[in-house]
C-alpha cells in the first residue's frame, strides 16, 4: 500500500500538517471556512477565491485567511 | 426646519442620510455593538481586518451581526505603521466582498498614535490608483490635507485629538480652514469624548464625524449612542442656520421703547 506523505504548512500562523498535493480548497474546508466572508492569502499573494480548486499546496506555504472584526 | 433629509452627505458618489460614522470596536460584545450602531442611526461602520480564528470555529462573526447589506463597512487600516502594511490589509480587505471605499490609517507612533503622513502620503496615492475610494484619517494641517487631495483622497478625516484620548478637537482653527480649502467631505475622526465634541466639529462646518471609543466604553453606550446621534444633528442644523456674529459688550434682547 502507498504510504500517505505529509507536508507541514502554515494556516494564520499555525503549522499544520496536511496530505501532500491536497488542494487549497480541502484544506479551507476542512476549516470550515466561510468563503465568502474571508480572503485568503497564499505566500503573501491573494489569492482568487474562485481558483482554489485548482490551486496545489507545497511545504513550507504559508496561508493567511482574514476576515473582519470589530475595530475603530 | 431645515430638511436635513435632503442634506445627504455624499462620499465617492456615495449618499447617507446619517453624518455620524461610528466603529465598531471596544465593546462588550458583537450584540452590544449592533444595537448602539442601530442606536446610533450610523450607516457606516468601520470595521477591521484580522486573521480568522481558525481553532475556535464557532466563534461568532461581525457579519452575522451587522448585515453588511444594510449597513456600509469601511474596512479600516488600524494597527498598520508602514504603507506596505496597509496597502496588503486594503486589499485583502477588497477581496473579502469587493470592497473599494476604505479608510487608510497609517500610524506612526504607538503611544500617541499620530499618523504617520509620509506613509499616509505614500499610501493614498498607491490606492487611488488602484481604483479605491479613499477615506484617509490625517493630522489637522491643512497643507498635508491639501497634498492628500491632489493625491486622490476621497475624504480628509482630521483627527480632533489622539485616538482614544477623549480630549475633543484641540485645534479648531485649522479644521475650520481645511474647510474653507476642500470641498471634499471632511470628517473628524478620532479624539472625540462626549456627544458635544461632534456638535462642535459639525458647527465648524465638517461633513461628519467617526467615534468609536466615546460610545463603546461610555458607561451606557446606547445613550451615548443617540446622544451622539442627535448632536450630529443639532451641530448640523445650527452650522445650516448661520449663526450671529460674536460681540464684546450685551445687546439687549427686549425692546428699549416703552419702558416704563
Amino acid at each position: 500500500m502507498k504510504k500517505i506523505k505529509k507536508i507541514k504548512i502554515k494556516i494564520n500562523g499555525k503549522i499544520k500538517s496536511i496530505t501532500q498535493d491536497s488542494n487549497l480548497s480541502i484544506v479551507l474546508k476542512n476549516l470550515k471556512i466561510p468563503l465568502n466572508k474571508v480572503a485568503i492569502e497564499l505566500n503573501e499573494e491573494i489569492i482568487d477565491k474562485k481558483k482554489i480548486n485548482k490551486i496545489k499546496l507545497n511545504k513550507n506555504d504559508k496561508i493567511e485567511i482574514v476576515h473582519f472584526i470589530g475595530g475603530g | 426646519m431645515v430638511n436635513l433629509k435632503k442634506d445627504s452627505l455624499i462620499i465617492a458618489n456615495k449618499k447617507f442620510n446619517s453624518r455620524l460614522i461610528v466603529g465598531t470596536g471596544k465593546y462588550k460584545s458583537m450584540s452590544e455593538c449592533a444595537k448602539a450602531i442601530k442606536l446610533s442611526g450610523a450607516e457606516i461602520v468601520t470595521v477591521a481586518v484580522r486573521r480568522v480564528n481558525i481553532t475556535d470555529k464557532n466563534k461568532p462573526l461581525l457579519m452575522d451581526y451587522i448585515d453588511p447589506k444594510k449597513i456600509t463597512y469601511l474596512p479600516n487600516t488600524a494597527g498598520c505603521f508602514n504603507s506596505k502594511e496597509a496597502l496588503r490589509t486594503l486589499r485583502l480587505a477588497r477581496e473579502i466582498g469587493g470592497w473599494k471605499l476604505v479608510k487608510l490609517e497609517v500610524l506612526g507612533d504607538k503611544k500617541n498614535l499620530f499618523p504617520d503622513m509620509i506613509e499616509t502620503l505614500k499610501s493614498t496615492e498607491v490606492l487611488a490608483k488602484e481604483g479605491f475610494k479613499v477615506m484617509v484619517y490625517c493630522n489637522d494641517d491643512p497643507l498635508m490635507a491639501k497634498r492628500l487631495e491632489n493625491s486622490g483622497a476621497d475624504a480628509i478625516m482630521p483627527l480632533a485629538a489622539p485616538i482614544g484620548s477623549g480630549l475633543g478637537i484641540q485645534n479648531k482653527i485649522n479644521i475650520q480652514i481645511i474647510r474653507e480649502q476642500t470641498k471634499l467631505p471632511l470628517i473628524i475622526d478620532a479624539g472625540l469624548g462626549q456627544a458635544s465634541d461632534a456638535t462642535i466639529a459639525m458647527e465648524l462646518g465638517c461633513d461628519g464625524v467617526l467615534v468609536n471609543t466615546a460610545i463603546a466604553k461610555a458607561k451606557k453606550p446606547f445613550e451615548m449612542a443617540l446622544a451622539f446621534k442627535n448632536a450630529v444633528i443639532a451641530g448640523r442644523q445650527s452650522y445650516k442656520s448661520g449663526r450671529i456674529d460674536k460681540i464684546l459688550m450685551g445687546n439687549p434682547s427686549s425692546p428699549s421703547k416703552g419702558i416704563i
